[in-house]
This record gives C-alpha cells, sequence and structure tokens, in this order.
C-alpha cells in the first residue's frame, strides 16, 4: 500500500519536479527529521529535562562535548539549571511546532471560509469582509499577537497562565495570520466561480453551499498548500518571538523561544551554547520549511511546469 | 520565383515519457505574390513550423533536421542570422489582437520602434511612413490615430494596425497564425481582403495558418494539409478541397459544414477509408424506457416575452443612479416549440449567451418575462415550483476545458445531477443510469473513472451532454457547443446532437456565431445584432430570402465552400 502511494508520487508530475530539486529534497528530509524527532522525543531524547531527577544544578553551564570541560553526558552543554541542552531543544521544538501547527490550522479554516464565501457571495458580505482583512493587515503580527496575549491575560486566572499559554498563542498567531488565506482563496474563487463548471452546477440547482465545499474548494487547493507552508514558518517564527519576549511559554515548558531568552542572559558571561544551539535549531526549521514552500509554489504553478 | 524553400523540416519536442514530432519530413516552397494556407486539427503541428521559420521553438522542442531557405540563405537553427531578417523580411501577425501590441505605449512608438529598428530613416521620416502604412492598411483619419493607444482600437482595427506594424520594414514574407480567428465574420471577411491586396500590391508571400477551411477557401492560392506533424496533402486550394486524394483530407473535406444546403448529417471516414454510419439509435432505449415515452405536441415551450437586460456594475456603496447605461438585451422576444432547434446567431456582444443564461436562471433579466410551460421562470411566488423545473433546462458550454470540474471523476460528474434529483436512488439503478448516458454519448465505460483531463476536446464535449442529459431535459441550450472543437469532431458532436434530438424529442436551443453550422441544426433562426432581434423565419427562407439588411450582410460576407459529397 505505502510502496505503491510513494511510486505513484514519483511518477506525477510533481514527484518529478521534486526529485529533480535538491533544495526540495534536502530541506524537506530536514524537515521531516525534526518533525518526527520531535514527536518522538519522549523516546528520542538523552533525558527528559523536566523530570527534576534529572536535573542536578551541579551540571549546570557545562560546556559542549568538543569545548574543554565538556562531558559525554551532555552533547551540547547544559543550561543554568543544569538541563541537558539538546533534550531541552528537542522538547522545544515539539512544543514551538504544536503551535505553528495548531495556529496555521486555525488561520487556514478561518481565512479560507471568509474568502470563499465572501469571494462566491459577493455583495456587501465581500466588502465587509476584505476591508477586515485590510485592517488586519495594518496591524503587525507580533503586535496582534501581543494585544491578544495580553487581553488574554486579563480574563485568565492567574493561577491558570502558565497552562493557557499554549491556546493563547495558537489563537493569537491564528488571528494574525488569517488574512493572507482570506485574500488569496478570494481571488482563487473569483476565479474559479466564473469558470463553466461550476455554471453548470449552478444549472443543475444545486446548492451554494454545495457548489463551494465540493466544487470550488478542491480546486484552490494549490494555492492554499502553498500558503500554508509559508505560513507555517512564519508562525514557528511569531511563537519563538513571543516567547523571546516574554509572553509565550513559561520556563517550565520551554519553547524554541523560551530557550534563546534565557541563554540570552548567559550570552556575555561566555556560556554561548545555552542560546546559540536553540537559535541555530530555529533557522534551520524555518528554512527548511520556506526552501520546501518555495519548491511547492513553482512545482504546483502550471505556469513554470518542468516537462 | 520562389523565395522561401522549406526542405525535410523535422521539429522534436522531448517530454519526459515520450518524443513528440511536431513537424516529420515538412517540405514546401513559396512564391511571391502567393498565398499559401496550412491547416489541420490542433496538434498537428501548424503553428511549430510557423515559429521554426522565424526560429521562436518553444522549449523543448528543437529542429532535428532539414533545412529553411530565404532567398538562398539557410535561416534554419541560425540565430544571428535570423534576427537581422525577423521584422525585416518576415512580418508576423499572431492570433490575438489584444495582447500582441504593448498597451503602455502609443501606435506611433510601437511602429516608429519597429521601422527605426530595421532601416535608418530619422524620427519624422519613420512617423511620416508610420501614417502611410496605417493608411495603407485601412485606417482613417491615421495622421491623428496614429497617437492613439491600443485600447482606443477596436479588435478588427487593432489588427490592422498589427498588420501595419509586420509590413513595416518591407518585409517579403508574411506568417499569419490564426490572423482572424478572435474576429467576428465581418471584419474578418475585411481582414482578409486587405491581406489578399497586399499580396498583390506589395508582391509578398503569405503563410496563413488556421484551422478554418472557409479562410482557406476564400483567399489562399495553395493549401498545405497536416496531421500529426505529416504533410497529407498538398497542392492548389481550389484542387485539394475538390478533389481530395488522401483519406485524412477527404474525411476533413466531408466534415466541413457546407453553406448552400441543409445535410441530413455528417458523414464520416474510418481510417480505412470506409464510410462509417454511426448511430446510437439502440442505445437510448434504456434512456427512453427511463424517462418515459415522450409525445410531440409541438406546443410552445418557452415564451421570451419582451426582455430587456442591462448590465449594472453593482454600486453598493454610491447612491446616484447611473444615467446612460448599456442594454445588451432590449426587448428581445421569440418563442420555442417543443421538439424543434431554435438557432440563435450573432456576432460577439449581441447578446446570445446573455440569453441563454438569463433562460438557465444565471442571470435574472431587468424587465420582461420568461415563460417554460406557463411557468414564470423569475416569479418570486413560483420559487418552489421553479427548482423542480431547474433539472427540464440543461446548458451545453462552449469551452470543454473549463466546464467539467477538473477534480471529479466522469462517474461522479455524471451521477451528481441524479443523484440531485432523485434523492434516494439506489447505487444499482445510479450505475445502471450513468452506463446509459455514456453509452449514448459514444464515450467506453472504462473512462467513468477517470479525470476530466485524460480526454481530448470533443470527448469532454460528450461527457458535458452526457451530464446534461442526466437531470431529464426537455430543452437542451447550447451554446457554442463546438466552436472550440476541431471541423472533424465537430461533425461528430452535431450528429451525436441531432441524434439525441431525434430519438429523445428534445428540443434545443442552438447558439452559434457559425452560420454553416446554425443552417445545418436548426429549423428556426433568430438573428440578434446588438441585443435586438433583426429577423425570424424558417431556416431556408433566412439562407435563401433574407430580408434584414444585417442579415443580407452576413450572408454576403460568409466565407464559401463549395460543398462536394
Amino acid at each position: 500500500m505505502i510502496p505503491q502511494i510513494i511510486k505513484t508520487f514519483l511518477d506525477s508530475d510533481i514527484g518529478y519536479s521534486f526529485m529533480k530539486s535538491k533544495v526540495a529534497i534536502i530541506s524537506s528530509v530536514i524537515f521531516f527529521t525534526i518533525v518526527l524527532v520531535s514527536l518522538l522525543a519522549v523516546i528520542i531524547s538523552p533525558y527528559n529535562p523536566f523530570d527534576p531527577k534529572n536535573v542536578s544544578l551541579m551540571d549546570a553551564f557545562t560546556p559542549p562535548i568538543w569545548s574543554v570541560g565538556g562531558s559525554v553526558d551532555f552533547l551540547l552543554g547544559t543550561d543554568q539549571q543544569g538541563r541537558d541542552m539538546l533534550s531541552t531543544m528537542i522538547y522545544g521544538s515539539q512544543i514551538s511546532l504544536i503551535v505553528g501547527f495548531s495556529s496555521i490550522i486555525f488561520a487556514t479554516f478561518l481565512g479560507v471560509f471568509l474568502g470563499v464565501t465572501s469571494g462566491y457571495l459577493g455583495g456587501r458580505y465581500e466588502i465587509i469582509v476584505m476591508r477586515l482583512t485590510d485592517v488586519q493587515l495594518t496591524i503587525p503580527s507580533i503586535l496582534m499577537a501581543l494585544l491578544v496575549d495580553g487581553i488574554a491575560r486579563g480574563f485568565i486566572s492567574k493561577s491558570l497562565h502558565d497552562d493557557m499559554a499554549i491556546y493563547v498563542l495558537i489563537l493569537a498567531i491564528g488571528i494574525s495570520e488569517w488574512p493572507q488565506f482570506a485574500r488569496i482563496t478570494r481571488a482563487a474563487t473569483l476565479v474559479e466561480k466564473n469558470k463553466e463548471y461550476v455554471l453548470a452546477s449552478k444549472i443543475i440547482g444545486l446548492s451554494d453551499i454545495i457548489i463551494m465545499l465540493k466544487h470550488i474548494l478542491p480546486n484552490i487547493l494549490r494555492p492554499i498548500l502553498v500558503i500554508a507552508t509559508i505560513g507555517l514558518s512564519q508562525a514557528i517564527i511569531t511563537e519563538s518571538t513571543l516567547s523571546f519576549l516574554g509572553v509565550g511559554f513559561p520556563p517550565t515548558n520551554p519553547s524554541l523561544g523560551t530557550l534563546i531568552r534565557f541563554g540570552n542572559n548567559f550570552l556575555f558571561s561566555g556560556e554561548w551554547w545555552i542560546t546559540f544551539f536553540p537559535a541555530i535549531f530555529l533557522v534551520i526549521l524555518a528554512l527548511s520549511i520556506n526552501l520546501l514552500g518555495d519548491w511547492m509554489r513553482d512545482a504546483l504553478n502550471p505556469k513554470l511546469k518542468v516537462r | 520565383m520562389t523565395f522561401l524553400k522549406i526542405n525535410n523540416l523535422d521539429i522534436e519536442y522531448q517530454t519526459r515519457k515520450e518524443t513528440i514530432y511536431a513537424s516529420k519530413n515538412v517540405s514546401f516552397t513559396l512564391k511571391k505574390g502567393e498565398i499559401i494556407g496550412i491547416v489541420g486539427e490542433s496538434g498537428s503541428g501548424k503553428s511549430t513550423i510557423a515559429n521554426a521559420i522565424i526560429n521562436l521553438v518553444d522549449k523543448p522542442g528543437k529542429i532535428t533536421n532539414g533545412s529553411i531557405l530565404l532567398d538562398e540563405t539557410e535561416i534554419c537553427n541560425n540565430e544571428e542570422v535570423i534576427r537581422s531578417i525577423r521584422g525585416k523580411k518576415i512580418g508576423f501577425i499572431f492570433q490575438d489582437p489584444q495582447t500582441s501590441l504593448n498597451p503602455l505605449f502609443t501606435i506611433r512608438d510601437q511602429l516608429v520602434e519597429t521601422i527605426q529598428t530595421h532601416t535608418d530613416l530619422n524620427y519624422e521620416k519613420a512617423i511620416e511612413k508610420s501614417i502611410k502604412l496605417l493608411t495603407e492598411v485601412g485606417i482613417e483619419n491615421s495622421d491623428k490615430r496614429i497617437n492613439d493607444y491600443p485600447h482606443q482600437f477596436s479588435g478588427g482595427m487593432r489588427q490592422r494596425v498589427v498588420i501595419a506594424l509586420a509590413i513595416s520594414c518591407e518585409p517579403d514574407l508574411l506568417i499569419a497564425d490564426e490572423p482572424t480567428t478572435a474576429l467576428d465574420v465581418s471584419i474578418q471577411f475585411k481582414i482578409l481582403n486587405l491581406l489578399k491586396k497586399l499580396t498583390v500590391d506589395r508582391n509578398l508571400g503569405i503563410l496563413i495558418i488556421t484551422h478554418d477551411m472557409g479562410v482557406i477557401a476564400e483567399i489562399t492560392d495553395k493549401v498545405l494539409i497536416m496531421r500529426h506533424g505529416k504533410i497529407v496533402e498538398y497542392g492548389k486550394t481550389l484542387n485539394v478541397l475538390s478533389k481530395p486524394n488522401s483519406i485524412e483530407c477527404k474525411s476533413l473535406v466531408m466534415s466541413i459544414p457546407p453553406t448552400n444546403k441543409k445535410i441530413s448529417r455528417f458523414k464520416y471516414l474510418s481510417p480505412e477509408g470506409k464510410q462509417i454510419i454511426d448511430s446510437s439509435l439502440n442505445l437510448t432505449k434504456n434512456i427512453i424506457k427511463n424517462w418515459g415515452i415522450r409525445e410531440l405536441s409541438n406546443k410552445k415551450i418557452l415564451d421570451f416575452k419582451n426582455v430587456t437586460k442591462i448590465f449594472d456594475e453593482e454600486k453598493i456603496l454610491s447612491i446616484r443612479e447611473p444615467e446612460d447605461k448599456i442594454k445588451a438585451l432590449d426587448n428581445v422576444s421569440f418563442n420555442i416549440f417543443e421538439g424543434e432547434s431554435f438557432g440563435l446567431v450573432g456576432e460577439s456582444g449581441s447578446g446570445k449567451s446573455t440569453i441563454a443564461k438569463i433562460i438557465c436562471g444565471l442571470l435574472p433579466p431587468s424587465k420582461g418575462e420568461i415563460k417554460f410551460e406557463n411557468l414564470s421562470l423569475f416569479d418570486p411566488k413560483n420559487k418552489m415550483k421553479i427548482k423542480e423545473f431547474r433539472g427540464q433546462i440543461q446548458m451545453i458550454f462552449q469551452d470543454p476545458y473549463s466546464s467539467l470540474n477538473p477534480r471529479f471523476k466522469i462517474k461522479n460528474i455524471i451521477s451528481e445531477p441524479i443523484k440531485f434529483f432523485q434523492k434516494n436512488i439506489d447505487n444499482y439503478s445510479l450505475n445502471q443510469n450513468v452506463n446509459d448516458l455514456i453509452d449514448i454519448v459514444g464515450i467506453s465505460r472504462t473512462s467513468l473513472d477517470r479525470f476530466p483531463h485524460e480526454f481530448s476536446g470533443g470527448q469532454r464535449q460528450r461527457i458535458s451532454i452526457a451530464r446534461a442529459l442526466a437531470t431529464k431535459p426537455r430543452l437542451l441550450i447550447c451554446d457554442e457547443p463546438t466552436s472550440a472543437l476541431d471541423v472533424t469532431i465537430q461533425a461528430q458532436v452535431l450528429n451525436l446532437l441531432k441524434d439525441l434530438q431525434e430519438q429523445l424529442n428534445l428540443t434545443i436551443l442552438f447558439i452559434s456565431h457559425d452560420l454553416p453550422v446554425i443552417r445545418q441544426m436548426c429549423d428556426r433562426i433568430a438573428v440578434l445584432k446588438k441585443g435586438t432581434i433583426c429577423e425570424i423565419n424558417q431556416t431556408e427562407n433566412i439562407f435563401i430570402n433574407p430580408k434584414h439588411m444585417y442579415t443580407k450582410e452576413l450572408l454576403r460576407l460568409m466565407p464559401k465552400i463549395k460543398s462536394i459529397n
């Protein structure tokens, strides 16, 4: 079954363009490795950094293995509490990816719903939705996320802050990302809705909801997929920025951004690895997603088809 | 005097899965003062040859063999030589005048630029020459209009400007790739006459590429018929069209709708040269059983009364009413009787498609009433009733490439309307229904599990017909159903429509700009011009004895081919 799927994928035009693009192969290998490792964090990571019995203050500030004073136990060194850097990064990337994926799914649903309905129905509704996206786009996404975060903190009791952080972040990032989806799906819907197969469905008498769901949506999935991929890396970076600014994840449950923030305090005292490794890890993750998105945009563009 | 000589030209397109030969062993010659036509179905390699002459074959295409001699100079694959020749010795006219002029520059800039690139005239002289050229191609007030931008010209005028550009550097050879396909009949006539005149006046050689046999018959001296990259017939136009030798050419000529008489159906030939008499007679039995026997009553089925349609950009925020509105339809009335084929003919912008859309309920009329079986279609009181009636009016669209949802399997495309109208149909009878429908349109049942992109244009149009029939319609609206198809395919689709109408007692509203096709298909015709009806009459009366000035004009301009049997 699975070899069959892989075979049909490689035989298709997209598979062909994938195999021809070295960048796509390398970045997808990196991306899927990171996803796999963070999914299997419990098995793969050397320690569970949040289990107090693995943490010893005696090990704090151990440099990476190749530096003087490095230890075989901690490949990339430890932080100020003696937690293994590699393990915290693996667990951190898990949180970053969960937030990234969930917020992009949230943004996709919201944006695609508003985009398709406004493009298809038109009229006053379209004008209102499109002006809303214009307003939303003038507010920088970090500011928007800070705003949502701030409001949420006001409503949630203090004891729940840390537990609710993940939901607040997903909501905040999702709200700042949806206008992109709404604009692009609206434009694609405007093109599709005047095509004759949609007119044919209207003549048959199908309801608007069925036409939008069954006929238009499957035909505009390509651009949605492309911006969702590029949006994913943006969402991960936004999450890290928020955590870096201190409104994201608490130190007890650190994401990549939180790790960078803590390491930042020790940068000038010579413990460079505490901030350097999470930062590099974040760059590699975001870059591999972006390159994958770039390739996808070209591969799914019929005008740039590789023969 | 032969000045263009093409010898054994081979052009290949290498794709991932196969190598396609766009041209194989093509040889022909062209003299000055001669017009040669290349005809063929889409994909037969006609445009590729024209592009090869000016060395503009798209990648991954490659000229692998052969030679192109222009005035004894080898220009094949010789980019340096060709660059000095392109535009100077060879002029090129493209299909779409909307896109072949740069919209940001005035006509003057574009003409002067071309002239100055290839000659050493100074600016004033170049302008003088441009004005002379524009006058020559028939643009009035050319000294004033030269300062206009392309969008200020109409389509036909724009094509004239393109021709002026093409002849601006006194070329010897003019290549016209479908020069009149985007234009209306009356403008096509004028452009073809202009090309003919230029050939004589300037002693040009013209190479015309077209799929329209009418154009070929009208102006070419010699014709080259291509199929799958090979020349199947080459000779004097009159000879080829009246006494074709090869089977391909015979079947092509037989598929051309004759302009001077009505034939009952088109004949076609099998690859071995035998005549095929196909008929879907036996296949419709199941459908008739399913639909119930319909009696032909000859009563009025559609009443289109005093309909006016004004297109109004929906002004949602502005309060002021716009004053001068363009009427797409102005007080149009006609009736359609059950069982007849009613034709609507007119040039682009005459409102043909607007009528179709109003009948289908895609657009509301601004004024007037449309009654289907005495049920007013736009009366809000009848809303529920109209919903049930929707299936009785179905439409077949012009573009077979966008009329089927690319993400649906053929099976789902056809079964969707059935499921919509018969909510509790069981799987067995649904499959039975779909199989019957796919049988009568002549597509094999194995294709039900495939996607639309695996089919050719003609096959897609057949699938569209099957989908339209799925709701058991009584009125079938065909909006230019064959204008995107090749002649031979067109003949097959028209035959199919005729058969279906006869056996299923369908009423057909046939919309076309193509007079010969309308003549073959319709019992009565309405001639439309700018949203008003000029004349409604029996088909034969219209063609033999037209009353209205406009109808007479249309018939005069229609390219005529003598039919052969």
